[in-house]
């Protein structure tokens, strides 16, 4: 009979608890600058300028085919070949927000596309300029039509940042599997991990649930 | 020692594009026989039965593919059985698959519009020849571009098997690096295996989709 033993555990529960911390923070910062590299990356998408077009797809359909794990050691091993070398968070932090950019770009054009030509050609009958347009009028209300898509996505982003323990970036996992180095209660420790994870994916649904009352429902509250 | 990178090496990592294959069509084989399982108890009549299919998917959904690797790895011993990468991944992945598969194919039955429901229970046809003659063909034609975008993704998944010690395509890529110490050829051509594997799929996959919207739209 296999013998449980939790003891390791929860004597270590406040390193598991900082490495989720680590792993909330990754993840908001690869969230938010992923969407920078969406927005840009479906702008540049639909704007008319073939080579842009064409460099973004490539782009979008070279991450979205291939693996996030050969990505990451692409850029934490490959990428010092070529000169640049990345500490392992760093390397981490890019790999994720390449990694999401490519499918948030696709997400975010189909937003901005479903916005009526029409509703542009509003804009401008009531005077507003380009900049107003593109915000007001086409970038939250596409913000509004992809935003379930968009956060999924976000929480599946999440659940792949674990996959940076394998370059020792430091997040969650990586505190699970020195704590299991240590110890080798294995099967508890993972168990413990993969309710963390549940928790945490809980915790940003019901954090972009929250976003959405405040800023994405209609009427507009400001 | 490091040596050069030869053709051999590179032979080694294609000849690995087979336990990749193989490891994928186990959990899409198995996965669409648990998702089948997990589609039909979630748009079941029984509360109960429904209640435990969504739980499954929540659960599979809301945690890393890596965590369910590891746990089931661990879980072997635990119950005993002797530990071994190939059938660990095997299970873990045909779990995931089981629970993604089980909510996309949910979503099509739901799609089904009732009345043919309603049309099968009038004409007393029994729940097994409603599923299999009337609801299941019409789920299976709106379900068809996401499974197989799913199976991009369940390709791209069997890559985390590497990480518990099984030898498929990134864990060979793994193995000559750690030879020739050459990442960046490597893993490019390791990423580019992968791509040729992918993308004729998510192609395919977003043919199926425009063509449904077609059908949809007329």
């Amino acid at each position: 009979m296999y013998q449980f033993n939790f003891q390791p555990v929860f004597d270590n529960l406040d390193l598991l608890l900082y490495g989720a911390w680590l792993t909330v923070r990754l993840s908001l910062m690869a969230m938010v600058l992923g969407l920078v590299v969406s927005v840009l990356g479906a702008v540049a998408k639909t704007s008319g300028i073939r080579p842009l077009r064409w460099l973004v797809d490539v782009y979008v359909e070279v991450i979205r085919n291939t693996p996030f794990l050969v990505q990451i050691f692409f850029i934490f091993f490959g990428l010092p070949a070529a000169g640049i070398s990345l500490s392992p968070n760093v390397a981490a932090l890019v790999a994720l927000v390449v990694n999401v950019g490519a499918y948030g770009t696709e997400i975010i054009r189909a937003g901005i596309e479903s916005i009526p030509r029409g509703q542009i050609e509003a804009g401008r009958a009531l005077g507003l300029g380009p900049v107003q347009i593109f915000r007001h009028v086409v970038m939250v209300p596409a913000l509004r039509n992809i935003y379930p898509s968009l956060t999924s996505q976000f929480i599946y982003l999440m659940l792949t940042s674990s996959v940076v323990s394998v370059i020792s970036a430091n997040d969650l996992a990586s505190a699970g599997a020195d704590l299991n180095a240590r110890t080798f209660a294995s099967f508890e420790i993972y168990l413990v991990l993969t309710i963390l994870y549940f928790l945490l994916a809980l915790g940003f649904s019901a954090l972009f649930a929250a976003i959405r009352r405040l800023f994405f429902t209609y009427p507009a509250s400001r | 020692m490091i040596r050069e990178f030869s053709t051999a090496d590179l032979l080694f990592i294609a000849m690995a594009v087979r336990w990749t294959l193989v490891l994928s069509a186990i959990a899409f084989l198995g996965g669409a026989v648990g998702g089948l399982v997990v589609a039909l108890a979630r748009s079941a009549q029984g509360r109960l039965r429904r209640r435990v299919a969504a739980g499954f998917i929540q659960v599979f959904q809301g945690t890393p593919l890596l965590m369910q690797l590891f746990l089931v790895y661990f879980g072997l011993a635990v119950i005993g059985l002797p530990i071994d990468p190939l059938l660990a991944a095997a299970v873990a992945l045909t779990l995931h698959a089981s629970a993604y598969l089980g909510e996309i194919w949910r979503g099509a039955i739901q799609a089904v519009p009732p009345g043919q429901t309603e049309a099968a229970l009038a004409l007393a046809l029994s729940y097994r020849d409603r599923m299999r003659h009337v609801v299941l063909p019409q789920a299976m034609r709106l379900a068809t571009a996401p499974t197989v975008g799913f199976l991009v993704q369940l390709i791209k998944g069997t890559s985390l098997a590497s990480i518990i010690g099984f030898t498929e395509l990134t864990r060979a890529g793994q193995i000559i690096n750690n030879a020739t110490f050459k990442p960046f050829l490597v893993f490019g051509t390791v990423a580019a295996l992968y791509f040729l594997l992918c993308w004729p799929l998510s192609l395919l996959a977003r043919r199926i989709e425009a063509r449904m919207r077609l059908a949809v739209a007329r």
